[in-house]
């Protein structure tokens, strides 16, 4: 099946990276620990632009973008150097913003994604380093705002801005995009994508017959999804009442679920690039071996790894790779158990528990599930207390043997079922009596008076089996 | 020649305001300094490789380690008006 893309959607990202691993900022040794810091305390001269102050490159960044380059299967340029962009806006007290122009460090790469018709290519034109301008705090809102707070801290942390082509042809392509991005950067372990902040995206949107739309500000992936259905949505009802598509800059108010027109008067060649005098180019192409030897699995590798190693099937081990916490938390277990049967637990059973409490794999231990998934095939608890066992520890805390103990969990013994099967065959007639004319259902109603007896603990399968046996005569 | 329509917005880029008489005086001037550099536009340059740099160096990087950041009091000295450790700046659109 192929995918038609009937309003011939085109959706190119820009994505910024903030590479807040790193100890210091792009160009100056200011920490990256901003996070939960008083506004303006990790700000220098150099990212405060005051006169005379001189930047240096940090090195572990330019390596940082150059292992996404290589991620992403991007080429290391030959030359690169960094340029000034103009533009005067309190966010960045310099006047212009250090970042990278017709010589970025990396190019001509590619992602693959899940897409709409099966696997789909998205290329990625090129990714460039720059520096992040400070924050901004409107007081009041942004019609009515009082003033401006300004906090430098974040300004001069180090980016890296990944652009692709517009191949994306769907909100739906798009999210798939920014969680294969997000995937494969976890696992170079160049960022940490749960601080505020740290994955930024700007979509460029177009449909059939019109111009396309830069939408800026969208700040996670299920924003991006939001921005870009609404204005696919815009613009369609536009060229249908037989308006105008115009290249334009669009704001996406997160809260409305809308973009809006941001007019602005400056164009692009009034960024007045040039070469950055501060900062000498940079010739670091030689890197690439060792960086690349340095490079660990990446996510579609692994997935196949996982799959000809373990002998587990392909759903389980995208589910798996999808997360390399995740990943790294199943080959531990699976190095204990039946990997197969800890594919089954960890990538349905837990991790599925875990997405319903929006915890991360680190909310659970890896001897805990294994432990639990023993007590299941030494046949101790049944397969639903084992899931009950998970839950309880999520939400409660304790160990597996705690639950199990305090909640009566262990599986009662078969004789006790048995007596549980007479008990209910002798105090359920009628239920008996249609189950004997042919009411199949009625054998699901007997199942189920079992298991109240035995408080669940009795394997359902085995008190229908017993059932069945019991009423043969 | 460079228009005064174009002198005012340079000006509107940089945050200056120029008045309709300094546009026109601008507009003169600006025009007479691109005019010299127009001059740089005769050079034959036909095989000579591009100069990104003046000074002949590449690769100057610093290793990742954490400096000393200014005290806030300090960052905040230059600022005519501060709240709650931010610089306070006229409302943005
Ligand atoms: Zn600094």
């Amino acid at each position: 099946m192929v995918y038609e893309n009937p309003d011939g959607v085109m959706v190119g990202l820009e994505v910024h990276v903030q590479l807040n691993n790193l100890n210091t900022k792009m160009f100056c040794g200011c920490s990256t620990q901003y996070h939960d810091a008083e506004p303006n305390t990790h700000v220098c001269p150099v990212c405060m632009g005051l006169p005379g102050a001189l930047p240096v490159i940090n090195k572990r960044a330019v390596e940082s973008a150059i292992k996404i380059g290589m991620a992403l299967n991007c080429e290391v340029v030959e030359q690169t150097q960094f340029h000034r962009k103009n533009y005067y806006y309190p966010d960045l007290p310099k006047g212009f913003q250090t970042t990278q122009y017709d010589f970025p460090i990396v190019g001509n790469g590619k992602v693959v994604i899940e897409g709409e018709d099966g696997e789909h290519v998205v290329r990625i034109t090129r990714a460039h380093m720059e520096e992040d301008p400070g924050k901004l705090i409107h007081m009041g809102s942004i019609e009515k705002s009082k003033g401006t707070l300004i906090d430098y801290n974040r300004s001069g942390m180090a980016l890296i801005e990944i652009v692709s082509e517009p191949d994306m042809r769907s909100p739906k392509e798009a999210r798939r995009y920014l969680d294969k991005l997000r995937n494969i950067l976890d696992y170079l372990d160049v960022f940490n994508g749960d601080l505020e902040g740290s994955m930024r995206v700007d979509a460029n949107v177009s449909v059939m017959g019109g111009q396309r739309a830069e939408v800026k500000n969208i700040s996670s992936h299920k924003g991006a999804e939001r921005a870009i259905l609404y204005e696919i949505m815009r613009q369609k009802n536009l060229l249908r009442r037989g308006g105008e598509v115009v290249m334009e800059t669009r704001h996406f108010d997160e809260a409305r679920g809308v973009t809006i027109s941001m007019r602005t008067k400056e164009g692009e060649h009034d960024y007045r690039y040039f070469p950055e005098p501060d900062l000498v180019p940079m010739r670091v192409s030689d890197w690439a071996p060792a960086i690349r030897e340095e490079l660990p699995e990446l996510p579609d590798a692994k997935r196949a790894r996982l799959i000809s190693e373990y002998d587990i099937t392909e759903m389980h081990a995208k589910a798996l790779t999808s997360d390399i916490r995740v990943a790294d938390f199943y080959e531990v277990v699976a190095a204990a158990i039946d990997p197969r049967v800890a594919g089954t637990w960890v990538a349905d059973v837990l991790k599925g528990e875990l997405n319903y409490r929006d915890l991360s794999v680190d909310s659970f231990t890896t001897d805990d599930i294994i432990e639990i998934i023993k007590l299941v095939g030494e046949d101790k608890v049944t397969e639903q207390s084992a899931v009950d066992v998970i839950r309880t520890i999520l939400d409660n805390g304790g160990t597996p043997m705690e639950v199990v103990t305090e909640k009566g969990l262990l599986k009662v013994k078969g004789d006790v079922v048995t007596e549980a099967v007479s008990e209910t065959i002798a105090e359920n007639e009628a239920a008996v009596q249609d189950y004997l004319g042919g009411a199949e259902k009625s054998l699901n109603f007997l199942v189920g008076q079992v298991m109240k007896k035995t408080k669940g603990r009795a394997d359902a399968r085995q008190a229908r089996e017993l059932l069945v046996e019991a009423l043969k005569d | 020649m460079i228009t005064k329509d174009e002198v005012e917005h340079v000006g509107w880029l940089a945050r200056i305001e120029i008045d309709d008489a300094e546009a026109e005086d601008y507009a003169v001037k600006l025009s007479s300094v691109l005019d010299y550099f127009g001059q740089l536009d005769e050079v034959d340059t036909d095989g000579v490789e591009p100069t990104y740099h003046v000074a002949d160096i590449m690769n100057v990087f610093r290793e990742d380690v954490v400096t000393p950041s200014l005290d806030q009091k300090d960052v905040l000295t230059n600022t005519a008006e501060e709240k709650d450790g931010y610089i306070k700046a006229p409302r943005i659109i």
